[in-house]
């Protein structure tokens, strides 16, 4: 059993497990049986894995999915894909290495994978700028997309980066711009897309590269328009608050996939990603295997219709009751756009705590 | 997001010795760039511009309705039909929706509809700052795709007037997130069919507003000195741990870095726009 990962709310686990350890060392050897105490105290490990691992708080999840030793996009690619052939460059101004990509083979069919790189040390972070792209990184991104529409095959997006690189070069060279660029070339690519959100989704800086037919999500990891610590400091003005926030945001697979903003959740093992990286790998290969096999039956029209719509439904909101005859009037003409999407409002009452 | 920011605007309290005799606190406005005392009804006859120094004060969205569309009106508005639900269940968020209705006298942050600019039949939509900083949740994206899809019906271009500091709108969580994916589809519709689209940019515009429709104008023309953002000038600072440039995410400083197309004075504004929708194709 791998050991826990060492966060807060594992402290306990990781202090049984490292007293099994030494009782097994200590023992190891000697004329000592001590069989019985060890299976007991493995008994209650393994009572206080499920007892936390089972109950996971949105906060805590948001903590697995910022964990230093999960797997990162690159990690995915060499595990899930054979050869894969990086390309760089935006081919106007640099190589950002917060956003990497090229063409990797699945089942012998050439796939273009691109994601958004975390370290697993400073010496890497420092590399790949702890994940946040440049402006460039986005531009790279639609370079290789634009590459894989032409030559027909399938496009991969990994996300796991806090967002956009918020600095003056960003600003300058407009970030805002290659993310907005993205999202409409993405809505109309004339091949399939797979999203993986693999760890920490954030805001823009994730949608950026996160259109697709299919968005799946691992268990673990989380998916929002702002931080929790940011909701925090606007809501109570306090960043400490923040598993506070993330209760309300709704950020985790099971809620983002109860609003219709993802399609699949993908189980990664007890305690998260990082504690069995070869089973999470295998199992995001199983996904994407899967959900690329139904796209490849669909047509082009049939990939930019569904897609459309996929994202046109998305949104809650309610008809506005009419007031006046004069208000009836103008509502009974009903607007000649698309499918309607109203659903209905919660009757549950606010539980303000501003 | 840390987008939500003081209005520029607001009526000062006068001191006593710089106010003129007999003159109710209520009825001037010192500017907030030149400091000048100025009667209200003098920025309001200059389009809630400082007719001393052309600083662009904030404007409604009825108020720019009024000076943009000919008559000042809609042919048909589009907005106002559909109203914010709260899905999330949100801390506040009803009572925001509820004050900001009656404050701004809008459904939403948004006002949109058809009408003709320099009798060029347009699609127009006007977000509104007052309105929960003018952010981008369901009712927005809604709108905003809606007047796309019937321009793209009715072969007409299409205005989008931003002041939208709020960017995507936290209360919504995600769903708002969704309405940048949403807004740009409906913009990629109106591309492939070759219809113009123009976005003028105004004081403040950001976030999630200004990564998904704000940019992606065919023409992007912007008022003088408006804030206009990705992330927000405090998050930049904490990053980089220094202040930043006086002109820095201004119009000014966007035109010089390749950003938008133009930058226009409000009262030159329907004027321009109304040229620039000739060459939209009939
Ligand atoms: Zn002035």
């Amino acid at each position: 059993m791998a050991q826990a990962g060492g966060l807060d709310f594992e402290k306990s686990l990781v202090e049984l497990e490292k007293k099994i350890e030494e009782i097994k060392n200590f023992t190891d050897g000697r004329q000592m049986d001590m069989q019985e105490e060890i299976q007991q105290l493995e008994e209650k490990a393994q009572e206080l894995r499920e007892g936390i691992y089972d109950n996971l708080t949105p906060w805590q999840i948001v903590q697995i999915s910022r964990h230093l030793k999960r797997p990162h996009t690159l990690d995915y690619i060499h595990g899930m894909f054979a050869d894969f052939m990086e390309m760089h460059g935006d081919r106007a101004f640099i190589d950002d290495r917060a956003m990497v990509g090229g063409v990797a083979w699945l089942d012998d069919k050439p796939v273009m994978v691109l994601g958004t790189q975390k370290g697993k040390d400073t010496k890497e972070n420092i590399v790949c700028n702890f994940g946040l792209p440049l402006p460039e990184g986005y531009r790279k991104a639609l370079r290789l997309m634009k590459f894989a529409e032409k030559f027909n095959m399938p496009v991969v997006t990994l996300v796991d980066t806090a967002g956009a690189y918020p600095g003056l070069e960003g600003e300058e060279r407009g970030v805002a711009e290659a993310i907005a660029r993205n999202l409409r070339e993405m809505a109309y690519l004339d091949v399939p897309i797979v999203v993986v959100i693999i760890g920490e989704g954030g805001s823009g800086g994730a949608l950026g590269i996160g259109v697709g037919d299919r968005v799946l999500m691992l268990s673990n990891a989380s998916y929002t328009v702002i931080t929790p610590e940011g909701c925090a400091a606007i809501l109570w003005k306090d960043r400490a608050q923040a598993a506070r926030a993330s209760e309300i945001l709704k950020i985790t697979a099971p809620d983002l996939k109860r609003l219709g903003v993802i399609d699949d959740i993908i189980p990664e093992p007890e305690g998260g990603a990082h504690h069995d990286p070869q089973v999470v790998i295998e199992q995001v290969k199983t996904f994407l295997q899967k959900h690329l096999a139904e796209l490849s039956k669909k047509t082009v029209n049939q990939l930019h219709e569904d897609r459309y719509r996929k994202y046109r439904s998305i949104g809650f909101f309610t008809d506005v009751i009419p007031q006046t005859a004069e208000d009836e009037e103008r509502l009974v003409e009903k607007p000649a756009t698309g499918k309607k999407t109203v659903k209905k409002k919660k009757t549950s009452e606010s539980n303000d705590v501003q | 997001m840390d987008w939500f920011r003081k209005p520029k605007y607001m009526t000062v309290r006068v001191a006593k010795k710089d106010k003129k005799p007999g003159i109710p606190d209520n009825l001037v406005t010192r500017c907030p760039s030149c400091s000048e005392i100025i009667f209200n009804t003098e920025i309001e006859k200059a389009d809630r511009t400082c007719p001393k120094c052309n600083h662009h004060f904030q404007m409604s969205a009825q108020g720019r309705l009024a000076i943009l569309a000919d008559n000042g009106e809609f042919i048909e508005q589009t907005s106002g039909k559909i109203t914010a639900a709260d899905p999330l269940n949100f801390p506040g968020y009803k009572e925001k929706l509820a004050k900001s209705k009656k404050r701004t006298n809008l459904e939403d942050a948004i006002l949109a509809g058809i009408c003709t600019i320099g009798g060029i039949k347009t699609g127009l939509a006007i977000t509104d700052f007052g309105f929960m900083g003018g952010s981008m949740g369901s009712v927005l994206g809604e709108e905003v795709t809606r007047l796309i899809e019937r321009s793209i019906e009715e072969k007409i271009p299409v205005v989008i007037v931003s002041a939208s500091g709020g960017g995507a709108r936290m209360q919504e969580g995600i769903i708002s997130l969704m309405q940048m994916a949403k807004t740009s589809a409906a913009l990629s519709r109106l591309a492939a069919a070759k219809q113009m689209y123009i976005s003028v940019l105004t004081d403040p515009t950001g976030g999630g507003v200004t990564a998904s429709f704000a940019m992606l104008g065919d023409l992007i023309v912007a008022e003088p000195k408006a804030l206009i953002m990705f992330a927000g000038p405090r998050v930049i600072e904490q990053t980089i741990r220094q202040h930043l440039p006086k002109r820095f995410q201004r119009s000014e400083f966007l035109l010089e870095h390749g950003m938008i197309d133009m930058i226009v004075n409000r009262q030159n504004l329907k004027q321009t726009l109304s040229r620039l929708l000739t060459i939209s194709p009939k």
